[in-house]
Parts: C-alpha cells; structure tokens; sequence
C-alpha cells in the first residue's frame, strides 16, 4: 500500500514540477525573450447586462509579466503545500489560470479579446460534451463502458432534426431526442448485458452503424427533400430576469436557450443522485463490486441496464443541442468525434460529475480559445491550438493529474455465479 | 472426409449466418428508404416485388463495381471487365496493411484505434522522401517506404511507452494522437516543404518516378505492386506470432500480462515492441497509399483506412489471414458502394451500415443462436478487448 502511495505522490511532484516550468518558461518567454510590442484589450461586456467595467486595457509584456509572475508565486506556494503534505489543487489551479492569462496576454498584442464572449463560446461548444460525458458517467459508474457516446449523439441530432422539420415545432425535436438516443443505449445494453459482447468493440461498432445511417439518410432523405426534412426551428433564448444582468456571469449562465437550463438540472441532479440516494449507492456497487452487490440482493443486470437507458435519454437531449438547441439543419457527422472528447471529459474528470464538467468546459474553452485566436488574426499556426484539447487529455491520463482509475469493474459483464 | 466435411459446415454456419443477417437487414433499409418502393405500400404483392427488385439491383450494382462488370469489356479487351476488381485490391492493399495492425495489437491485449494516425505518418514519410530525394530505382521506394514506416514507429510505439509506463489506456491515447495526426498533416501540407510549387491547396508534389511501386496489369487498371507488399506482411505477421519467441511473448502477455510478468516476460518492452511493429504495419499502409496508388500527399490521404481497419481486424477475428479476406470483402463493399451509388443512387454509405452490422453479429455469436433458435454448442470465445483498468 505504501509503495502505490508513493507512486501517487511521485506523480503529483511531477505535476508540481511541470507548472513550475511552465511558469518559468513563460515568465522569460512571454515577459521578456519574446514580449509582445503593442496593448492588449480585453472586454468584458456582451450584450445589455450592468456595465461594471468595459474594457481592460494593458500593455501585452506587462501583463504577461503580470500574469506569469502570480502563476510563478502561485507554483512555489504549491511546492510548499506538497511539501506539508496538504492540497496542491488550489495553487496549482491558480498557476494554471495564471500561465493561461499569460499566454493570451501574450498571442493578443495589438488586439482585442472579448472575454465575456470567448468564455460564453466555450460554455457553448462544452455543452454536448457535458451531455455526452454524464452519458457515460452513469453507464460506466454502474459498469457498462460506453463508447458509444458519439453515436448517440450523432442519431439523436438527426432525430430531433427529423422531427423538428417535420412538426415545425422545436419542442417535438427535443422529445424526439432522447427517444433515439435511448435507442441505441437498447442497442448497447442488449448487446452488452444479454449477450455479454466485448463493449469496447460493441461502442465502436455502434459508432459506425449510427454514422454510416445518418450519412446514408442525409443524402436519400435530407439532401433531396430538405424544404420538408431538414428546416428545423431553433429554440429562442431564455433571459432569466435580472440574473442575465450580472456583469460576466450573466451573459454566460443566464442568457441561453432552454437546452443549456437543461444541462444545468442534469448536472445537479446527477451530482445529488450519485451520492446522496440509494439509486445512487447500488449504481456505484455495481459498478465497483457486482457480486458484493447480487450478495445484499440488488439486481445487477437489471439495474445495470435501467442506467444505460437513462444514460441514453441523456445523451439524446445532448443530440438535440446540436439541431433544434442551435443551427436548426442537421448535418453530415455534425457531432465531429464530439462523443470522443466527451469519453476523454469523463477519464479526466476521474469519473466524477463535477471533474467531467471541468474537464468538458476546459476542452470547450481551449476550442473557442482556438478559434477566437485565429479569427483575431494571431500568427500561430491554427492546427496547433486544436491540438490542444487532445494533448491536454494525453498529459491528463498519463499521470499528470494524478491517478486516474475506473470504477473496479467496468466492462466486465456479470454473470450470475460465473467467475468475472 | 464427411466428419471434416460437418466440421466445415459447423465454423462456417455462424459466420454464414451473421453475413446473410447483415446483408438482408442492409436490403431492407435499401428497400424502405426508396420513394418508389414505399408509394406501393398499398399493394403487399407490388410492394414486395419492387422492395426486392429495389435491393437486388443495388446489389447487382455492388457486385459489377467491385468483381466483373461485362460492360466495361465492350470496345476494349476482355480483361478491362476486370477493372472493378482492379479497384478493390487498391482499396484493399492499405486496409490489409492497417488491419494487420490493429490485429497484431489484439494478439497483444491491445486496442489499437490508432492505425489512422499510424498511417498519416507512415504517408507523410514516404512523401518526403518520395518527392524530395532522387535515389535508384528500386532503392527509392524501399527508402521510401522505411521512412514512412520509422515515423509511424515511432508514433505508434510512443502509445506503448506511454500506456507501459504510466498505465494510460491506449485507446484514449490512440484516440487523441489520431487528431493530433489529423491536424498535423494539415499543417505540414502549408508548409514550404510540402507545398507543391505553383499551388495553394493543400497537396504536396508529386512522388518521383523511381519512388513509384510499379503497376501490375498495364496503364489502364490502377492494381499496383502494393497488393504483394500487404500479403508478404500478412505472412510476416503470421510467421512473427507462432515461430519466433518474441511472438510468443507478445501472445503471452495478450492473454494474461501478470502472469507473464511473473515468469519473466517484460511487459513494457512487450507494450512497446507491438505498438511499434503495429505502427510500422500501418504506416506500410501510408506509404502503399502513397507510392502506389496516389503518388502525392493530400489532406485526405487516409481516408478511413485506419478507422475501417478496426472492422476489418474485428471481422478477421484478428488472425492474419482472417484479416487478408476481411480487407478484401470491405475493399470490395467500398469499391462496389461507389457504382452503387453512381447507377442506383443508394448512397454509398450504407456500406458503413453493412460492416458494421456484420462486425456486430460476428462479435455477438450467441445472438445469433438466438435468433436463429439454434442450441448453444461450445462457444468459442469472441474477441475481447481489456476495459479501462486491464
């Protein structure tokens, strides 16, 4: 026990470490090898909440000196927490943000970055990704791995699309949604639990069943009928009062369309549910030590695939996001790996709600960070800030994090009085 | 002779079975996706008829796009009738290559969604090398291709180095390194290097000559060299996992890796070994694509070769020639798919459907028993992957 105890810490040294460095690296790089020559302005303000400031306006190598500097201190103050042998998570979040700030202090000289703007984006492009990732959350916390994240997202898109186009009505799109999403969590629960398929093979099989049918009835169906088939409404958004007049919060949390409101419950309840009931309880037994569970009488099987349906229906709402919650027409592959990345959300949040919500608005922000990056014009090549979210997932699972561990026995089907 | 005869019969009935599933299933949603075969619903005689004749020719068209198309003889000599199948042996070359690389991964436990990144890699290499240097006739293509199978090499066995020293799942890693390929052809393409003189869109000069594999049936049938380079590695392949020792090892550690530790067998150095070997094998992949078939590098070089390469080890039940004949039927589904949808208008992506389909029931055996009524006998197992903690 010791022994894997000190491999945890050895790890969490080097993670200490490597924020350390960067923090270095990007004091001398950003502050003074390479400082930027013009200011930098970020705004605050986007659409008509309370003015609290407008715009911060700084010269870029001040500020990243600025920035550079609070992550340095903020590094230190995690290696002497290690050292005490308390927390590091708060310094090193702190040094993180800071080396961040830096960074966009630094790629922004001479321009203007929006931020209020670039952290809506992100909350905006995290939003399926927080479905797609509570979508495996609940399937794998109860042992069902769940690959099949992009596939239920992708049929559950062009179900709502489908129905919205057809019914001229929003609200038709997003029940349809989860009904397909469902659908092929029946698929996978079927398949996985009945007939004890390898699941990680069986996620990926369902994958390229849900794209080649979409793609094949986008082109016999949408392309050709598009004016009946694929003119979805969009849903309006919701200004909630006064709270959409918060300076910076408002605007992101506040001022969205009903599928965002959605998500916020579905976090919440999933968060409460998981831990505080006992659907809650059973599901982690099951997930973590089916035979302790069959032993005290719950029934794995069933329970198992109860979730992996619900897991569906969660999912689904999330395919809806991307129709009827905000361009309307569905598209060829319109989900781009998006269940992927929700996959890699949930392995770096360590299987827990709130750290797979972190992780999925992180990745949203490195993508709109990207894309907002390269709309301003900033000279670094625009393939290397998409890579982003997938190297920060890769330095994620290596260890930098810490440990990352499934619950015990997910993708292990259980068979009743058989050896697992 | 009548006892082998039954025991063919029997390791063929399940196969046989999960394919005619398929197949039908995939016939159907032709037929009820058609406008013209859904406005006779109101007659069951007439709707049946037509839903058959509907499916039957999209079929047809499947068959003449990818074995032998008569039409195609008229004006020419015989053997352009051929030229479909000419296609499906190119389709099939690199899927051969990258299926045997998700193979070798499974002999070793190992879930490799990465043959797409493998394979951008080994194209990327052989490109370089291909267009920038003038070597030797057949000097240049081996360089060529060896240049394009170090990068994948490397890029695949840094997945085993990675997963062996600290525990990541390959699969996630694959997963996130095959975007990270992804938009590293898309960059490399912009650059100076790559980009060919004279053009903005992003495709690189064309290989040389020397660097060419040389086409096997004349000018006209793009059947290229590449096909004997993909059945020599699927020999290689079979050869390294039942007579060498290292095989041995890389199978030992597939069916149980503490036990292996515990007699001896160096799990990272196993690890490594095979996600190496397997990223050269897709990397061959990129390379055939390129030197063969293509001759430049473009965005789209890999196509889906390396995510198709995951059905087709699947469905060869990720034995080397199991994958040879799974390559060519997927080859010959997507060469087929093309005229299908050129002569028909069924989409060529119902293709993905019938693979998946097929991968599904031959992944689910006692499915199918299921639904043929058919009485359990000893199940062999199916393939299995390790989940996220194995």
């Amino acid at each position: 026990m010791s022994e894997i105890r000190s491999n945890v810490e050895k790890r969490r040294f080097r993670g200490v470490i490597v924020i350390t460095g960067l923090s270095l690296f990007s004091l001398l790089y950003f502050g003074f090898l390479s400082p930027g020559k013009a200011k930098t302005t970020f705004g605050f303000v986007l659409n008509n909440e309370w003015v609290l400031i407008k715009e911060w306006i700084i010269a870029s190598a001040t500020g990243s000196k600025i920035f550079s500097g609070i992550s340095l201190v903020a590094s230190l103050l995690a290696i002497l927490a290690y050292r005490k042998r308390i927390q590091v998570i708060v310094p090193v979040g702190v040094a993180s943000f800071g080396i961040l700030m830096s960074f966009i202090t630094w790629a922004a000289s001479g321009k203007f970055i929006p931020l209020t703007g670039l952290l809506q984006g992100a909350l905006l492009l995290a939003v399926p990704l927080i479905f797609g990732s509570m979508s495996g959350l609940i399937c794998e916390r109860s042992g069902v791995i769940n690959i099949a994240i992009e596939g239920q997202l992708l049929a559950s898109a062009f179900v709502s699309g489908v129905v919205a186009s057809l019914t001229h009505k929003t609200v038709w799109g997003l029940i349809a949604a989860p009904i397909a999403g469902a659908a092929i969590s029946f698929l996978l629960a079927t398949f996985a639990i009945k007939f004890s398929v390898d699941q990680v093979i069986l996620g990926f099989v369902l994958n390229v069943l849900v794209i080649g049918l979409t793609d094949f009835l986008y082109k016999k169906l949408l392309v050709p009928y598009q004016n009946t088939w694929n003119t979805a409404p969009t849903f309006n958004k919701i200004e909630l009062p006064i709270l959409s007049k918060i300076p910076i919060l408002g605007p992101i949390f506040f001022s969205q369309s009903i599928v965002v409101y959605i998500m916020f419950a579905i976090v919440a309840s999933i968060t409460y549910a998981l831990f505080k009931t006992k659907w809650g309880l059973r599901t982690r037994a099951i997930g973590e030590h089916p035979t302790a569970a069959d032993t005290v009488g719950i029934d794995v099987n069933k329970l198992r695939f109860k979730n992996v349906m619900i897991a569906g229906l969660v999912a689904g709402v999330g395919g809806a996001y991307y129709t009827v919650g905000s361009v309307g027409a569905f598209g060829k592959e319109m989900t781009a790996g998006a269940g992927f990345i929700a996959l890699a959300a949930l392995i770096f949040g360590k299987w827990s709600p709130i750290g797979a919500v972190f992780a999925a608005l992180l990745f949203g922000f490195a993508d709109n960070l990207q894309s907002t990056l390269t709309i301003i014009g900033v000279s670094i090549p625009s393939e290397f800030m998409l890579m982003v979210p997938y190297i920060a997932t890769i330095i994620a699972v290596t260890g930098l994090v810490g440990r990352v561990r499934a619950p015990a026995a997910d993708g292990i089907p259980y068979l009743r009085g058989g050896s697992h | 002779m009548r006892n082998s005869l039954v025991k063919f019969g029997q390791a063929i009935k399940l196969p046989g079975l999960s394919f005619g599933l398929a197949f039908t299933l995939t016939g159907l949603i032709i037929a009820f996706s058609d406008a013209k075969v859904l406005s006779k619903i109101g007659s069951p005689l007439t709707f049946i008829k037509s839903a058959v004749a509907t499916a039957g020719n999209a079929y047809l068209a499947l068959f003449q796009g990818s074995i032998f198309d008569i039409n195609l003889t008229k004006g020419h000599n015989f053997f352009q009738g051929f030229y479909p199948l000419s296609e499906t042996i190119v389709i099939s070359t690199p899927l051969i290559l990258t299926g045997l690389s998700v193979a070798l991964a499974f002999k070793s436990g190992l879930f490799n969604i990465g043959a797409q990144g493998q394979f951008i890699f080994g194209a990327i290499g052989a490109s370089y090398v291909g267009f920038h240097f003038h070597l030797p006739i057949v000097i240049h293509v081996i360089a060529a291709a060896l240049a394009g199978m170090v990068l994948a090499a490397i890029w695949g066995g840094a997945v085993g180095l990675l997963k062996a020293k600290t525990g990541a799942h390959e699969v996630i890693l694959t997963i996130m390194m095959n975007y990270i390929a992804g938009y590293f052809i898309l960059w490399t393409l912009k650059t100076s290097q790559f980009l060919r003189p004279g053009r903005i869109d992003p495709i690189a000069p064309e290989v040389n000559q020397s660097a060419r594999l040389p086409l096997l049936a004349g000018a006209n049938l793009r059947i290229h060299a590449g096909i004997f380079i993909a059945l020599a590695a699927a020999v290689f392949v079979w050869w390294l996992l039942t007579k060498t020792t290292i095989g041995y090892k890389f199978r030992s550690v597939g069916a149980n890796s503490a036990a292996s530790k515990t007699a001896g067998i160096s799990v990272p150095f196993v690890l490594t070994a095979t996600m190496a070997i397997c990223g050269a094998l897709a990397g061959l992949g990129g390379a055939v694509q390129v030197l063969g078939s293509e001759h430049a590098l473009n965005a789209d070089i890999a196509g889906s070769f390396g995510f198709d390469a995951i059905t087709v080890a699947l469905l060869g039940r990720a034995q080397p020639l199991g994958t040879v004949f799974a390559a060519l039927l997927f080859g010959a589904l997507h060469a087929g798919g093309r005229t299908m949808q050129s002569s028909t208008g069924v989409p060529l992506d119902i293709v993905l459907v019938t693979q998946a389909l097929i991968v599904l029931f031959i992944a689910a055996p006692t499915f199918v028993r299921f639904v043929f009524r058919l009485k359990k006998i000893n199940s062999s197992a199916g393939l299995t992957s390790k989940g996220w903690n194995g």
